[in-house]
């Protein structure tokens, strides 16, 4: 492997266990993977197999046990952090809510404004700008939640299960609306899920974790043609790699 | 046929704005016709019209707007002091286990003593003055205030802890951002009994030894036979207890403006 070559992040064989009552639970065993930058990857995996124990590593809200992460540069990277629930405060208004890490940077009221404005058109919100979170739609809430993590312009997107708490079809159209957005702002995501077909529709490659411990038990490029769409689920190819990954999953 | 079904039920849970005066005309009557088939003396019951009477003299000797002056200053003291105290050293206990673990008995056992108790050490360690009748405001507000910032801040999301802590933000951005909003609905929830309390606990002190206030015009009345006197002092004292309860109230509804979106 090329160790001075162009990635976003690498993870050197990593290790994460959680010290319990009774003993540790090991989450997270010898992970070691390298993701290039602007690539979008899909974590998949059972539950309990330590997709977001991954994911809170990468955002820096856990430090790895053993092994390590490295970061061009050796900076942590700035992230922006969309989880399940869009976790909204319901104290500020949409428009607030999205201000939010600009405020905690303390730009200029003239630049944060303008930013924040962008990206209330880019998430098609502006007749609620200055709604109540409590008066959101479960996907207006998610939409909110990811142009807070898109508004500071982040190295790294991070997404846990963002849609999990959505209906079939809103969950659809937000993954069709993320891959736009993904599309216009070019950055390395990597998104928890454990559903099969979403990993497909949206990613450039797919991780599957074995269940706990964690460890990576496939790593698979996804040559979906982009752009996709509903149709590609219809496509040969798609259903080739969907049973793949289901092989995987259930090994 | 639906609008009309939810129109009645408003009717039904908010009651209309002549229910208030009515039930209070009512009890005074209720009263007065008490006094009247009894005719019990003035010293053990006194008619309202009587008690009127009282906070009418009361009223223009400036007896009465002095001693309620003198109550209110300690109440509202009291009140801020025993909140502010609480509210950063349940912050603090918050931030810190170990902290916690070493007060958190003395605080449970400061709880368990009655305020009535010690309110006379308290005058004899801080003299029969306003001193005295703030601490023990305080001492009343302090334990539920202490509880409800405990609860509040417990209560703050750890996804949002998280977002926060992605975010770089500092800890003072942490507490005005996020612990502060987070909580603030219980806060005022603990600031709503505490306005209550806080009578409470002025008037305890002042039963308990003072020169001035509702109380001392409590014993004042009692030892002159001067029951009217006695009346008017508590009808003040609940008069100032609703004002203060609704001045949280007021508070709550501006800054939770956000609670009522749904």
């Amino acid at each position: 492997m090329n160790e001075t070559g162009s990635f976003a992040f690498q993870f050197q064989d990593v290790s994460m266990t959680f010290p319990e009552k009774d003993g540790e639970l090991e989450a997270l065993e010898h992970i070691h993977f390298t993701v290039p930058p602007r690539q979008f990857l899909c974590i998949l995996g059972p539950s309990g197999s330590g997709k977001s124990t991954l994911l809170r590593l990468l955002a820096g809200l856990l430090t790895p046990t053993a092994g390590s992460i490295l970061y061009p540069q050796d900076q942590q990277p700035s992230v922006g952090l969309v989880f399940q629930q869009a976790n909204l405060m319901p104290w500020r208004d949409v428009w607030e809510n999205i201000t939010l890490p600009l405020e905690l940077r303390k730009l200029p009221e003239a630049e944060s404004a303008g930013r924040t404005q962008r990206m209330v058109e880019l998430v098609g919100l502006q007749d609620f700008a200055h709604a109540w979170p409590a008066t959101l739609s479960g996907g207006m809430a998610q939409r909110v939640a990811i142009a807070r993590a898109l508004i500071q312009d982040p190295d790294l997107l991070l997404l846990d299960e963002p849609f999990g708490a959505l209906d079939a079809i809103t969950r659809e159209r937000m993954g069709a609306e993320l891959l736009h957005i993904w599309e216009q702002s070019r950055k390395t995501v990597v998104l928890v899920t454990h559903s099969i077909s979403e990993s497909l529709l949206l990613s450039d490659r797919v991780i599957v974790l074995s269940r706990r411990p964690g460890t990576v038990c496939l790593d698979m490029l996804n040559d979906l043609p982009r752009p996709r769409s509903e149709e590609t689920r219809y496509d040969p190819r798609f259903i080739q790699l969907s049973r793949h990954l289901r092989q995987a999953i259930q090994e | 046929m639906m609008k009309k079904q939810s129109n009645t039920q408003k009717h039904a849970s908010k009651p209309a704005g002549w229910t208030y005066p009515l039930a209070l005309l009512l009890f005074l009557a209720g009263w007065q016709l008490l006094v009247f088939l009894f005719k019990f003396p003035a010293f053990i019951l006194p008619s309202p019209l009587q008690v009127g009477q009282r906070f009418l003299t009361a009223c223009n000797d400036g007896s009465l707007l002095r001693h309620l002056l003198a109550t209110l200053t300690e109440m509202l003291s009291g009140l801020a002091i025993g909140i502010f105290s609480a509210t950063l050293l349940g912050y603090l206990l918050s931030k810190s286990k170990f902290l916690e673990r070493v007060l958190s008995p003395f605080l449970v056992a400061s709880q368990a003593v009655p305020v009535a108790a010690i309110a006379p050490l308290l005058i004899i360690w801080f003299g029969s003055g306003v001193l005295s009748k703030v601490l023990i405001c305080s001492l009343t507000v302090f334990f539920p205030m202490l509880v409800n910032t405990l609860i509040g801040l417990h209560a703050v999301p750890a996804a949002m802890r998280d977002l926060m802590t992605t975010l770089h933000a500092t800890r003072w951005q942490t507490f005005t951002r996020l612990e502060m909003p987070a909580s603030l609905p219980v806060l005022l929830g603990g600031m709503r009994v505490s306005a209550t309390l806080s009578v409470i606990g002025a008037v305890v002190g002042e039963l308990a030894g003072a020169d001035k206030g509702l109380g001392f015009l409590i014993n004042v009345g009692r030892g002159q036979y001067d029951t009217a006197l006695v009346f008017v002092a508590v009808f003040t004292l609940v008069f100032l207890a609703l004002i203060l309860y609704g001045s949280v109230l007021l508070l709550e509804k501006r800054l939770l403006r956000w609670q009522e979106a749904k």
